[in-house]
């Protein structure tokens, strides 16, 4: 017997220009920031964060490749596999979190934007992308609390990249946790700046992997595994590390710069 | 107190654990972290000439009776892993260099590389069932295995330990013609050769269709293994196969093995499974009225 679900979807929803969620059943649990191995028959097996929990869960991923690519012909009816859910997840920590997302980091921000709304906490979300037009799941993060908004081109809200943003809403108000996912880069400058203000803040690192599980060595970050021992880290121990930020390795294992 | 100390063609091991290759042995962080937290040894991802990055994905099935994989030998390349493995060297881990290439001449090119980097011993892998061209048709030719042997036996000046297919007829033929080449030790055994499918797909579940199992359901294919090259060769002999608890170890060293390896174990048990085993093996030597481990190896012969 396996242990992937093979299972088909129900539902493929456009969310923006390029991206898109894949809703499907499986009775697998699953936490805010953890995620599963999606496999694309013919063309690929790919982690992906849950962007929703509950029974009917769900994948959102942006075209970045061509297994990515063909995914967005599937349609509902046609099965994938799914295995895990995988690694650790995003803890509430307090009563004010301020969420900053990046792009399609966001994808793996809105379950436990939601998740932590739901507990209690008011979340605040700084919410960046490249345009209006790449901006991904502000109805639901508005839904779950208050919503602030940066684009790179200024077509919508704060003109300029969302560490900025982020900085401007750390410096004018409390928070006792940060939450961040997106461009590496992105994450750094946000970790950074949490840790100056003495904030506790926790970030979703990516990185290419093969088996999801703990043992291929692909997704290395110094001698931690994304998969095992994150996505989720805490600033401390990014701050610490030599290769976030920095390194990550390509598929043959090299060291190569993020 | 049970001893715990054992030595494999001088290679001397604190305990009788290692880490396989092809587990989290592609950074040096990592061969250093699995050290650290209690293998004897560790032994590298099996590193070729060039960078390779391996089959697309899926290359792991997770199966309830272990794992499936065809990963197909990613690796950096012989140069660029210099510095994973005096990574782990600096931080006092003892390093197994795994080597693949696609001739004598190349093996031992890519091996005393490996040497030069400072690692104690060198594991041969003629029998990675899925690499075609690579692995497959050494394994399976005891003239190749004996001759990819000796190749790189006369290119270095550490012990040298051939891993061995279990997908042969005789394994223990193939042990002793890995000792006519000059092998110092034996490593038995590495996957077996499987497939699965998925019905409602209609299809292989991995990309490359087929590919080599591990974990508990092959360890008696290879605690046989490990008994019969144990009668068939004076050389040392490793054991790897489904090894999860001291117990699984205890049947391997029992059969003949002085060492043994673990890598699905750690699917199941975290990298806390060395610590764990270490212990499970002290105690049920005790419970069995042995002091040691080596004087455990091979007590299953009449």
């Amino acid at each position: 017997m396996i242990k992937t679900h093979i299972v088909p979807l129900l539902d493929v929803v456009r969310e923006t220009h390029d991206t898109t969620t894949y809703r499907f059943r499986a009775d697998i649990g699953g936490e805010p920031g953890q995620f599963v191995m999606v496999w694309i028959p013919r063309q690929d097996e790919l982690p992906m964060a849950l962007s929703y929990l509950g029974p009917v869960k769900g994948v959102t991923v942006r075209v970045y490749g061509d297994a990515t690519e063909a995914f967005t012909s599937f349609r509902p009816g046609q099965r994938i596999g799914i295995r895990g859910p995988y690694g650790n997840s995003f803890r509430l920590e307090g009563e004010r979190v301020l969420a900053v997302a990046g792009g399609v980091g966001m994808a793996s921000l809105i379950a436990p934007i939601e998740a932590f709304s739901h507990q209690g906490a008011r979340v605040t979300t700084a919410l960046g992308a490249r345009s209006a037009k790449d901006l991904l799941f502000v109805d639901r993060a508005q839904s779950a609390g208050e919503v602030h908004v940066a684009t790179d081109d200024g077509s919508r809200g704060f003109h300029g990249f969302v560490p900025s943003l982020s900085d401007r809403l750390m410096d004018r108000h409390t928070f006792d946790q940060v939450v961040t996912c997106g461009p590496e880069r992105m994450m750094k400058l946000v970790v950074d700046s949490a840790l100056k203000r003495n904030l506790k803040v926790h970030a979703s690192v990516e990185r290419y992997m093969k088996c999801g599980i703990g043992i291929c060595d692909a997704c290395a970050l110094d001698d931690r595994l994304v998969c095992a021992d994150g996505p989720v880290f805490s600033g401390e121990a990014l701050a610490a590390s030599e290769d976030f930020g920095r390194w990550r390795r390509d598929k043959s294992g090299r060291r190569i710069p993020v | 107190m049970v001893d715990l100390e054992t030595d494999v063609a001088g290679l001397h091991l604190w305990n009788p654990t290692m880490l396989a290759s092809g587990f989290l042995d592609e950074t040096g962080g990592s061969l250093l972290r699995v050290y650290r937290e209690g293998a004897g040894a560790v032994v590298t991802k099996s590193i070729g000439p060039e960078a390779r990055e391996g089959y697309p994905n899926p290359t792991i099935v997770e199966l309830d009776v272990g794992m499936l994989n065809a990963v197909g030998l990613p690796n950096p390349g012989i140069s660029e892993y210099e510095r994973e493995v005096k990574l782990a060297l600096k931080g006092g881990a003892i390093v197994v260099g795994s080597v693949y290439g696609k001739d004598p001449p190349e093996y031992a090119r890519v091996a005393a590389s490996m040497a030069s980097y400072g690692v104690q011993a060198i594991e041969l892998n003629l029998s990675c069932p899925h690499a075609k061209g690579l692995g497959t048709e050494i394994a399976q030719s005891e003239e190749a295995v004996q001759e990819f042997t000796r190749a790189v036996k006369d290119a270095v000046h550490v012990p040298v330990f051939s891993k061995l297919s279990p997908n042969v007829s005789d394994i223990a033929a193939f042990g002793k013609a890995a000792e006519r080449g000059g092998a110092d030790g034996i490593v038995a055994i590495n996957t077996v050769k499987a497939m699965t499918v998925s019905p409602e797909l209609k299809m292989p579940v991995l990309a490359n269709k087929y590919g080599g199992l591990s974990g508990p359901a092959i360890r008696p294919i290879g605690v046989k293994a490990v008994y019969d090259l144990y009668e068939a060769v004076d050389v040392p002999v490793v054991g790897v196969g489904g090894i999860e608890t001291g117990r699984d170890a205890l049947e391997y060293i029992m059969a003949g093995a002085s060492a043994v390896q673990v890598g699905t174990g750690i699917v199941a048990r975290g990298t806390g499974v060395f610590e764990s085993i270490k212990k499970e093996i002290a105690s049920l030597l005790e419970e069995v009225g042995l002091a040691s481990v080596t004087e455990a190896v091979g007590v299953a012969h009449d």
